[in-house]
């Protein structure tokens, strides 16, 4: 492989043990891969942040003691723990766990990186762009960049992310490369009527169910609306890449790379989604039957600024059920600007809590969270069954306010009409 | 004469551990024990402490590294998984362990016919130039 003479000199270990381990995973994931070179990135999000084991403590400190640096601009995943809330996840829980995390959380914090700790890092300002290169760790992430920033990256698994992040450089294969970006596979839901394509709970549906179809390819659909919000979006790319393992998708007319269809898809099956398959994918992602509610929780992947805008509108000054915790996760730079806007407020007086740095899916339990749980979110849906043993009521976001202010599943009548 | 593509350096022996299904290493293996506890696995229950792990390819995660690490430091891990599907995840974790902790976990990658003749064996041992032989 064609090295750059930078490399070779970290390779040779002329700038430290950190700076040559991390050297030696890029060219060993570039060999791997079949990469001919690396290819130079300007951003990395890491998910090494994210508490897994001792090794993952082991790693950082040694990194921060053998000298190494950051070559690019890093954002961090979200944590085990909320630095800023520790009372979420109690020491008591998982004495060994919570601290491990935080000591986790800070290393990268002095090893340069800043600490964005959320899983929707596209939310924030000053990210990469259209065509950039860049090293992203966690799935949802990576599907949104790919798909719709049009930013390149593979899905880059814990170290390798830190190692291209100090080296700054990526393999050059996989959805780095055009050839790599085609899609194999049309999802054509033009065939459903209009007003249903336009519900929120639409995204999450057709996001899983590509999923499905897709496992690891590419797929291109037909359907959605050029403005279609962000935060559909964001729900496509995190449903696809939960339910298949999708890091890159594209919708016709709607993301960067398929201004139309022949752009990224020239042969391949066509699938045509019927609501038959919106309703299994609804069935897939609830495990409950509908009933009296032991908390709702939102924010898979962290709450955007529009989703506040609507909850709050939805909410209209009425008030969670007491005793059921309402959970909305977000990252502190979204959480501070909604606050500006006087959402937070409004929303604690209704009974929301908004947790920051951290997602509620994984244990140790943030508030108890078992039982009947709602969520509008389809990757949360998909783990929290198996990661917290409690049964999931999936519902639109309206369904979800309308089930958290009663204390029980509603069910928006309107709903499925369209369908 | 098999000759492996080695994804980490090394060299290891040990008695066959062949999986009928992809393992993820994130969630279906336990790092503490070494056992396998995913419930949708046939070899759950069997433990992957000592073996060469013989398996077509690993359920991606981008959690596996930290996970094959996390076994490695604590003396869980398989000594050699042989596969035939090359794995980053595998490779950057072994080569993470190797680095921090000394301990080695040999990432070989075979053909799918090879793979299959490596099923049957009851140990194996690997070179550090990538010749697998059958032993006892």
């Amino acid at each position: 492989m064609n090295l750059p003479e930078h490399t070779r000199a970290q390779l040779a270990g002329d700038h430290g043990k950190a700076m040559q381990l991390a050297a030696r995973l890029v060219v060993k994931a570039a060999e791997i891969m079949g990469a001919e070179r690396l290819i130079p990135i300007s951003f990395a999000h890491l998910d090494a942040c994210f508490y897994t084991g001792q090794a993952h403590v082991d790693f950082v400190r040694f990194l921060i003691e053998n000298g190494a640096s950051l070559a690019v601009e890093t954002w961090t995943n979200n944590g085990v723990v909320s630095l800023a809330d520790p009372s979420l996840r109690p020491r008591h829980e998982d004495p060994q766990m919570v601290e491990g995390a935080a000591e986790l959380m800070h290393l990268y914090e002095r090893l340069g990186t800043r600490p964005t700790w959320t899983c929707a890092p596209y939310q924030l300002a000053g990210g990469p762009k259209l065509g950039d290169h860049i090293a992203v760790g966690e799935s949802n992430a990576v599907s949104y960049y790919n798909s719709v920033v049009g930013a390149r990256t593979n899905k880059y698994g814990d170290y390798l992310d830190v190692a291209c992040a100090l080296t700054g450089f990526a393999p050059d294969a996989g959805l780095h490369r055009d050839e790599g970006r085609r899609a194999d596979l049309h999802i054509d839901a033009t065939t459903l009527p209009e007003a249903w394509r336009r519900e929120d709970i639409f995204a999450h549906l057709i996001g899983h169910h590509a999923g499905r179809l897709s496992g690891r390819r590419v797929p291109v659909m037909s359907g959605l609306f050029p403005d279609t919000p962000k935060f559909a979006l964001k729900a496509i790319s995190s449903a696809a890449a939960s339910s298949g393992g999708v890091e890159l998708w594209h919708a016709v007319g709607v993301t960067p790379e398929a201004q139309h269809l022949a752009a990224v898809f020239d042969r391949g099956d066509t699938h045509r989604v019927t609501s038959d398959d919106l309703a299994r994918a609804h069935r897939d992602l609830s495990t409950a039957r509908d009933g009296p509610l032991d908390a709702v929780a939102l924010g898979t992947p962290h709450f955007g600024l529009g989703e506040f805008e609507a909850l709050v509108r939805l909410f209209d000054g009425r008030k969670v059920k007491a005793g059921v915790p309402m959970l909305v996760s977000t990252s502190r730079g979204i959480r501070q600007m909604a606050r500006a806007r006087g959402w937070i407020e409004v929303l604690e007086t209704s009974g929301v809590e908004v947790p920051v740095d951290v997602c509620t899916y994984h244990s140790p339990r943030v508030r108890g969270l078992r039982g009947r749980v709602m969520t509008n979110a389809a990757k949360w849906a998909y783990y929290a069954p198996g990661m917290l043993g409690v049964e999931v009521a999936f519902g639109s976001l309206k369904e979800c306010v309308e089930s958290a202010i009663r204390g029980e599943v509603w069910r928006d009548p309107d709903l499925w009409t369209n369908a | 004469m098999i000759r492996a593509r080695m994804l980490t350096s090394g060299t290891a022996e040990g008695p066959v551990l062949s999986l009928d299904e992809p393992l993820s290493f994130w969630g279906a293996f336990e790092p503490r024990s070494g056992v396998i506890i995913d419930v949708h696995h046939p070899q759950r229950g069997s433990c992957v402490k000592d073996k060469v792990l013989v398996m077509t390819e690993t359920r991606g995660s981008g959690s596996a590294p930290g996970a094959i690490a996390e076994a490695i430091r604590r003396g869980t891990a398989p000594v050699a998984i042989i596969l035939a599907e090359a794995d980053i995840n595998l490779a950057v974790g072994a080569e993470v362990a190797a680095t921090l902790y000394g301990r080695h976990c040999v990432i070989a990658c075979v053909t799918a016919e090879e793979l299959e003749a490596l099923r049957g064996a009851r140990r194996i041992s690997i070179a550090a130039d990538g010749v697998v032989t059958q032993v006892g």
